[in-house]
């Protein structure tokens, strides 16, 4: 089988050769520790008395993860290997960097490497005398039934997610209420997503999985995990109205409430067909009577060069309206 | 015969060339059911293992240490933690002395299964590593010889085929991952052989 064409030098060295190449383009707004490569925190935004909030996971999802440290969202992030949990050191160095002495709060994909790897980094923490609380976004609804939510695995709506949180952090409420609108915001986020061909990994630079043309898989996760079933490729009308269908029932949002709309790039559709799906998820939140607060189209959360794309609806109340209004500055996300 | 902190160093670095023979294979294997990465991790996991044993000094124990703390860095992601607690376990084993006798290393074999139950709080046929560890240190404990305890892991690991996974990634696909072995276990039941051989080799 002839490999993927990338630019890249050597597969092993691609995480660390991205991270000195953002590092050389966001000078303003991200820095690492010493003897701490894996850990990006934010310039501006961690202070004494805030809650730092630490987010992390795997590489190739960028601009997830990194892409959303600065004020007003995360206040650092481990990075980890492509697909790969950071290890414990990483989380503990973006926390140690970031901490203001108002606790730290974790928040990730809920995958079992991460939890593993993050919950050694708390109890490594815990013996600095730092406290340090867990919040698993769990927004994919093809991954599990609503019974079985906690199972769930976290996607692009962790952008929503973490930027709630983010914003009660930088208005500097307490560790418990930062925590409370985390998990609320967890909640009330919503995603499903559907790939259209493989992702290859830079060190194998094979697809991960087998794809016919003519052939879609949905509810593919962020890794190329096989998605709930497979199906002939459809048109953006009948992907944007299956994956609404679902999530609209789940959501049961009465009518005039208003939603946030995120429609993702796993990596490889351009936004041309990202605007087409957003033009029918428009009418069909119309139709259901929502109000769309605001919307998000483009690579938010990838998957390398996986074709395909993914819907999130953040079904906003006050509080968390006023959480996604809040301004933030970021290396690859201002608002 | 004595086995020996040089005995060990070896033994990582018997792991090490056997995780980057298999990469490819193993990446193959986790593509039908998780995100194909599961040959590069191990491949660096013990790669830096390796490294960090042949650095250590002293004790079987303190190689075992230091090992489990290079593997935990180099990957992160599932293994990691789970190596790394196998591998501290395993050191507490094996102790604080400069050699034990190889017949111990079936003590090893248990206490990697014990760190790996502990971290990944799993049960057998869960369609996890431990389906292989298990059988492994099941047989070792019964004082199996090594070939017996080789057996015991393949089959396990044979064996997760016909499992559903219930845990870690594969667990969204449902009974989607019948028919797939997990490669988690396939991997595991390439180290337990690498002991089994470092056993034999009395």
């Amino acid at each position: 089988m002839s490999l993927t064409q990338k630019l890249i030098n050597d597969g092993n060295a691609a995480v660390d050769e991205m991270l000195v190449g953002i590092m050389a383009a966001h000078p303003e707004h991200l820095w690492r520790p010493d003897n701490a490569p894996r850990a990006v925190v934010a310039k501006n935004g961690p202070r004494a008395g805030k809650v730092a909030l630490v987010i992390g996971g795997g590489s190739g999802h960028e601009p997830t993860f990194l892409g959303y440290v600065g004020k007003g969202l995360a206040d650092a992030a481990a990075i980890g290997n492509v697909f790969a949990s950071p290890p414990p050191q990483p989380a503990v160095d973006a926390a140690m960097a970031a901490s203001g002495d108002a606790g730290v709060l974790f928040m990730y994909g809920n995958y079992a490497g991460d939890v593993m790897n993050f919950d050694m980094a708390a109890e490594l923490l815990e013996m600095e005398g730092i406290e340090a609380r867990t919040v698993l976004t769990t927004d994919d609804i093809a991954s599990a039934p609503l019974d079985q939510r906690q199972k769930r695995r976290g996607v692009a709506g962790n952008v929503f997610i973490f930027k709630a949180a983010g914003a009660a952090a930088d208005m500097m409420m307490p560790l418990d209420e930062v925590e409370r609108i985390a998990r609320h915001a967890n909640d009330r986020t919503f995603t499903m997503g559907v790939a259209l061909s493989s992702c290859s990994l830079p060190q194998t630079r094979k697809p991960s999985f087998d794809l016919p043309v003519g052939e879609m898989e949905i509810g593919m996760g962020i890794h190329g995990e096989p998605g709930v079933r497979r199906g002939t490729l459809r048109s953006a009308n009948d992907v944007a109205d299956e994956i609404m269908d679902a999530i609209l029932a789940e959501m049961k949002a009465p009518a005039s409430e208003r939603v946030a709309v995120l429609v993702n790039s796993l990596g490889a559709t351009p936004l041309m067909e990202l605007y087409i799906l957003n033009a029918r998820i428009a009418e069909r939140l119309k139709a259901a009577g929502l109000v769309v607060h605001k919307t998000l189209v483009g690579p938010y959360c990838t998957s390398l060069d996986m074709a395909g794309a993914s819907i999130t609806i953040m079904h906003l109340d006050d509080e968390l309206q006023r959480m996604i209004d809040h301004p933030c500055d970021c290396a690859m996300f201002r608002s | 015969m004595e086995f020996t902190t040089g005995d060990l160093k070896a033994l990582f670095g018997a792991f090490s060339a056997r995780m980057a023979a298999e990469r490819d294979r193993l990446c193959v294997l986790d593509g039908a059911i998780g995100d194909a990465d599961h040959g590069i991790a191990m491949e660096q996991g013990m790669k830096a293992a390796a490294d960090a044993a042949q650095a250590a000094e002293d004790t079987l124990q303190d190689v075992f240490n230091a090992a489990a703390k290079g593997f935990l860095n180099a990957v992160g992601a599932s293994s990691g933690p789970l190596y790394a607690t196998a591998l501290l376990r395993a050191g507490k084993a094996a102790g604080p002395r400069g050699s034990m006798p190889r017949t111990e290393l079936r003590t090893v074999i248990a206490a990697m299964r014990d760190g790996i139950v502990q971290r990944g709080k799993v049960e057998p046929g869960q369609k996890t590593m431990l389906d292989a560890w298990g059988p492994a240190a099941d047989a070792a404990l019964d004082g199996q010889n090594a070939d017996t305890i080789i057996a015991a892991a393949r089959q396990g690991a044979e064996a997760t085929r016909n499992m559903v996974a219930t845990v870690g990634r594969a667990a969204r696909l449902g009974e989607r991952s019948l028919g797939h072995p997990d490669p988690g276990s396939i991997s595991a039941a390439m180290l337990v052989e690498e002991i089994c051989n470092a056993m034999k080799a009395a």
